[in-house]
């Protein structure tokens, strides 16, 4: 008969090498970079860097939500919806929509194809129009949109879209002014130059709580990070550009700053897709400044 | 009528006896009990995303419930050896394919009920709104269409060796249907032939269950589905479940029980 004592000394052996093996593959493991088990976020935990694409994935729901569930597939023409119209109606985002916006789905192409458009949504609408009904006092149904785009800043905290759109929403429709600052100041910490959140949050400032001097700095803030910008992602992101510049013209020449008005209308012209407006209004400021003989010299800022 | 409403009666009870559907149902609550439960941005009257997870839920539940109780309806008399018993009773084999196809349909159908009625509950405690004939019109198609799905399953229980290839196999074929049934023309339009005429075949030769789904309808608040567009709608289910269940009685007939 053969004695147990071998296997009882080879039993013994291994869980001393598994005891030794998890104690050095322990500190090593906690030492490395890679290692998800760092974060706090549970959602980065399960996910790592995938859930940037389920961020992208929420983002598109919320839009598709915005439209009352009228939006293209992967199979659909998606010409006019490459930028989300929820957020092309906040007015801060360059569109890169083409094409037909109400029809995507064009003619019937058989009787499945027609017949089958009764069961889904199949006309264009927008929540803060009303949505299906048309109804306007249905408006703040656009409320709809937030869990989506919540989710999405949770999954891609490096997303600034997501945050400007999201307290754009809550500011301008549900009136809830706090929670948008809220969401501004946490996409601030995760995105900390990000001038695009900066000019959402110098908009609540001016328009929802009326702080014109913290607008005005916020405002300039984002115009230095602005200008921190390498050449060519400058000449992509003028449209924000024009529109700080232009927000803070107005709030110098409310506040009687002509001259420092000028300076940022100017400014704004120089990047403009439109530089006839603004010149009418530089105009306008050159023929106040001339009826109060204002000497002062602007320095340029860009 | 009566031997196919003795053999339904057996089937319902079956399916109150097991766990599936009490399973699925507490699933269903609990996930949307906790989803209401969170706070977005401090607005109680947000619903539509709960709207949206409840009915995935429902469908997905439905889906399982229609195709694991149908499946193995027939395999499980031939296991336990009742099928010969049951067709020396004076019942033929056209009769025990009706009472099986019309017992997993009408337990299908009671399940639906529940859920819907709770999904009704949990939608107008938030929204405050109670569009009925809306919930009545998706839950009917559903159920129209979950009809179809167990005549299919109940072939392919014939087809198929055992169920549980059968169930994987329905399940895939009725997501692939859901999913992209709708989009297969457009797909036929980027294709070569021969390639191109295939596929529109399939597109063509397919129940488009995908019709069925009022889910962006109701999420959405859409108003409702034309009558004579939902009447047609349940025609054209009806003839596809008919058509499956006589090719199901054909194959039943033709097949060797012993």
């Amino acid at each position: 008969m053969r004695s147990a004592r071998p296997s009882y000394l080879l039993l013994t052996a291994l869980l001393v090498l598994c005891f030794g093996l998890a104690a050095y593959l322990g500190t090593w493991f906690q030492n490395w970079q890679g290692s998800r088990t760092q974060s706090a976020d549970v959602l980065n935990t399960l996910l790592g860097d995938s859930r940037r694409m389920f961020a992208n994935h929420f983002y598109t729901k919320a839009d598709a939500y915005y439209h009352s569930g009228y939006y293209p597939t992967i199979f659909d023409n998606r010409n006019n919806f490459e930028t989300p119209h929820m957020a092309e109606d906040t007015g801060a985002v360059n569109s890169k929509n083409h094409g037909e916006e109400e029809g995507f789905l064009g003619p019937p192409r058989d009787w499945i194809d027609a017949f089958s458009r009764n069961f889904f949504p199949d006309r264009h609408t927008h929540l803060d129009e009303g949505g299906p009904t048309e109804d306007l006092s249905t408006s703040t149904d656009v409320r709809e949109i937030l869990p989506w785009l919540k989710l999405s800043t949770e999954l891609d905290p490096d997303n600034v879209q997501t945050y400007t759109v999201t307290a754009y929403w809550l500011r301008i429709r549900m009136h809830k002014d706090k929670e948008a600052e809220a969401v501004l100041r946490e996409g601030l910490r995760n995105n900390p130059h990000s001038y695009d959140i900066l000019y959402e949050l110098g908009r609540l400032y001016d328009e929802s709580y009326h702080d014109t001097s913290r607008a005005r700095n916020v405002w300039e803030l984002a115009v230095r990070y602005w200008l921190k910008l390498p050449p060519d992602e400058q000449k992509e992101n003028t449209l924000v550009f024009e529109q700080i510049t232009t927000h803070i013209g107005h709030l110098e020449e409310t506040a009687g700053n002509l001259a420092q008005a000028l300076n940022w209308f100017e400014a704004a012209q120089k990047v403009s897709l439109t530089p006839g407006e603004l010149q009418k209004r530089i105009d306008e400021i050159k023929a106040k400044m001339a009826d109060q003989s204002q000497l002062v010299v602007p320095k340029s800022v860009y | 009528m009566n031997n196919i409403f003795a053999v339904a009666s057996i089937v319902i009870k079956e399916l109150y006896r097991r766990k599936d559907f009490y399973v699925l149902f507490i699933l269903t609550a609990l996930i949307c009990l906790v989803m209401a439960t969170v706070n977005i941005f401090n607005d109680k009257h947000i619903i539509r995303y709960l709207k949206e997870i409840c009915l995935l839920l429902i469908w997905v539940a439905s889906l399982v419930i229609a195709i694991s109780t149908t499946a193995r309806q027939i395999p499980a008399e031939r296991e336990n050896r009742t099928l010969l018993p049951l067709l020396a009773k004076p019942l033929s084999r056209t009769q025990l394919i009706l009472g099986k196809f019309f017992g997993c349909w009408i337990a299908c159908g009671l399940a639906l009920i529940c859920f819907y009625g709770f999904f009704g509950a949990l939608s107008g405690s938030r929204e405050h709104l109670w569009p009925l004939m809306n919930y009545m019109q998706a839950a009917f198609l559903h159920w129209i269409m979950l009809g179809v799905v167990v005549a299919g399953v109940l072939l392919g229980s014939l087809v198929f060796a055992a169920p549980s290839s059968n169930s994987t196999i329905s399940f895939v074929v009725v997501a692939g249907i859901l999913l992209v049934g709708r989009h297969l023309d457009k797909v036929a339009l980027t294709m070569q032939e021969p390639s191109r005429s295939i596929v529109y075949s399939v597109y063509y030769a397919i129940p488009h269950l995908e019709l069925f789904d009022l889910r962006d309808l109701i999420i959405h608040n859409w108003p409702l589905v034309p009558w004579k567009i939902f009447s047609l709608a349940i025609l054209y289910a009806l003839a596809y479940a008919t058509a499956l269940l006589i090719a199901t009685c054909v194959m039943f007939r033709r097949k060797a029980v012993n």
